[in-house]
């Protein structure tokens, strides 16, 4: 899931201050932004709170399923036409993602509320972890499942590197080094990969930006396989 | 040709030294340096925004080692420069004279005084090694041929006391494998634990330069424990830095029985004198090497 973390309110007030905004919107995210409690009826009513304390009336909210979706958030902004149509502005409490779907959804200006921060594992219940950059090119298959390009903090697909001390990484002094690790694991399941071979330098094209997958036809049908990903 | 490549080729027993380049454009201090290190030593190390702080490039400075006429170790780091940055900066080293390439991954920009910098690490130390390597047999790291190629001595960084030992034996030896001719190691305290590392390693064919630091005060001890990433000075060795009378004697007398105890075992040893450039002809002098 995508990780947010609350912004500087005072950014958020200057940014309304902006566009002069009284009423404002708000918008949550019902998936990521909800489970992360950045986003969800909870911090919605929070934010109204400290939205009205600041002198700015809140018009309307709406947590929809999942903000990144375009057809659902232009649904949801339908639903909610008529206070969205009274406030001078939107806040939306959801990933980057989510904020340009709604701005994309409506004519209004639109504000971010949180800072997106990174594709997160749900350790348990309110604590996540970066395990994956999605960089397009998996090295797992070599690194007995332990990503180095996130994990290792220098992101180097050779390790350890020479801050390593005692198998502790130089960086985050708490953890253990991502290559010993991988050392460790490769050896216990007898195999080679990264404790036997230099890695090769990463293909960074294969990140580009923007990232994009169409998975429907020419004509717009679903499920053909023809599209491209990059 | 490289002396230093000569000299190890030899068997000769080596001494690099180290010298830093300015915050700024004023090279006084480091021609200090240069010329105090530079008749003691094979050749000198010249580094690279150490400790992921600003200073004036190696590139530059080793130039100026070369001008002295002294012999520079260039030394490149991965952390600030992509790889279309590093391959040009290599070619261009090569233009300039400078014959010996040390390449280290360097130290992670939150460590240092630009902690907002991003960390390139575009390509690691090992990925470097085998790039400069190919520059050597006249290709870029694409396999092209380029008009005109380059004939560095290639030196890597090896880390014989920081465990475990088995990780770090493979990841030397995919090194070696990738090109490295010489390693210079981290300070050594542990004279053990540099044997243990050249037994494994020399078969390899690498050279050992076994590195050696001046304690020159409890504060120095003190620093490495506590801020300096890799590295730990035994309790022995620091109370006896902390309990001298005069530590910096103390620190120099350490060092030559350091040098005198590696001359059996190490191809050469790399001395960082952490400012007391003086005390090194005096190291070297008393482990018999002058
Ligand atoms: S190598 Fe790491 S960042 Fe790349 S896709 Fe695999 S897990 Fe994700
Ligand atoms: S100690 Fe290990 S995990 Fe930490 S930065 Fe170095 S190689 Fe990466």
């Amino acid at each position: 899931m995508i990780i947010t973390k609350p912004r500087e309110w005072d950014r958020i007030l200057a940014n309304l201050a902006e566009v002069d905004a009284r009423r404002v919107f708000v918008m949550g995210c019902g998936q990521c932004a909800t489970v992360a409690r950045t986003g969800g009826e909870d911090e919605i009513a929070e934010a109204t709170e400290r939205l009205s304390a600041a002198g700015i009336e809140v018009t309307g909210w709406a947590v929809g399923e999942v903000a990144c979706h375009s057809g659902g958030t232009r649904l949801e902004t339908r639903r909610h036409s008529g206070s969205i149509d009274e406030a001078d502005a939107v806040l939306v409490l959801s990933c980057g993602a989510g904020v340009q779907t709604v701005a994309d959804a409506t004519s209004k200006p639109v504000f971010p509320g949180l800072e997106s921060v990174f594709l997160g594992n749900v350790v348990r219940h309110g604590v996540f972890e970066e395990r994956c950059q999605m960089c397009g090119e998996c090295v797992l298959d070599m690194t007995a499942g332990i990503c180095p390009v996130t994990t290792c903090p220098k992101g180097l697909l050779n390790g350890p590197c020479g801050g390593m001390w005692d198998g502790t990484c130089e960086v985050v002094t708490d953890r253990e080094c991502t290559h010993v690790l991988i050392s460790r694991r490769l050896a216990e399941q007898s195999r080679g990969g990264a404790s036997d071979r230099v890695l090769a330098p990463k293909d960074h094209s294969k990140q580009l930006k923007p990232g994009s997958v169409n998975l429907r036809g020419e004509r717009g049908e679903r499920g053909t396989r023809r599209g491209t990903a990059r | 040709m490289s002396r230093l490549r000569d000299a190890l080729e030899r068997g000769e027993f080596v001494v690099t030294g180290e010298v830093a380049p300015p915050l700024g454009t004023d090279m006084t201090a480091m021609r200090e340096s240069v010329a105090t290190l530079g008749p003691l030593c094979h050749a000198l190390n010249v580094t690279d925004n150490q400790g992921a702080t600003l200073h004036l490039s190696s590139l530059a400075a080793s130039r100026v080692v070369l001008d002295m006429g002294f012999e520079p170790i260039f030394q490149q780091t991965c952390r600030d420069r992509n790889r279309l940055a590093l391959q040009s900066d290599l070619l261009a080293a090569w233009t300039l004279g400078l014959e010996n390439l040390l390449v280290v991954t360097g130290d992670d920009p939150r460590g240092g005084d630009h902690p907002e910098a991003k960390g390139v690490f575009d390509i690691d130390s090992t990925q470097l090694l085998a790039i400069a390597r190919g520059m050597n047999e006249g290709r870029d790291m694409l396999g092209r041929e380029m008009a005109g190629g380059t004939g560095f001595c290639l030196g890597a960084a090896a880390f014989p006391e920081a465990e475990p030992w088995d990780v770090q034996r493979e990841r030397a030896l995919r090194k070696v494998e990738a090109g490295a001719e010489f390693f210079q190691t981290q300070a050594v305290f542990d004279i053990e634990k540099f044997a243990r590392a050249a037994e494994e390693l020399r078969p390899s064919g690498v050279k050992l330069i076994a590195g050696i630091l001046l304690l020159k005060s409890p504060r120095v001890v003190k620093f490495i424990n506590e801020r300096l990433a890799g590295l730990m000075v035994p309790e022995h060795l620091g109370a006896r830095i902390e309990e001298a009378v005069d530590p910096l004697a103390e620190s120099i007398e350490l060092a030559t029985e350091q040098v005198r105890a590696l001359r059996e075992i190490a191809d050469g040893v790399h001395i960082m004198p952490l400012g007391v450039d003086a005390a090194v002809g005096e190291v070297l002098a008393g482990a018999g090497l002058t």
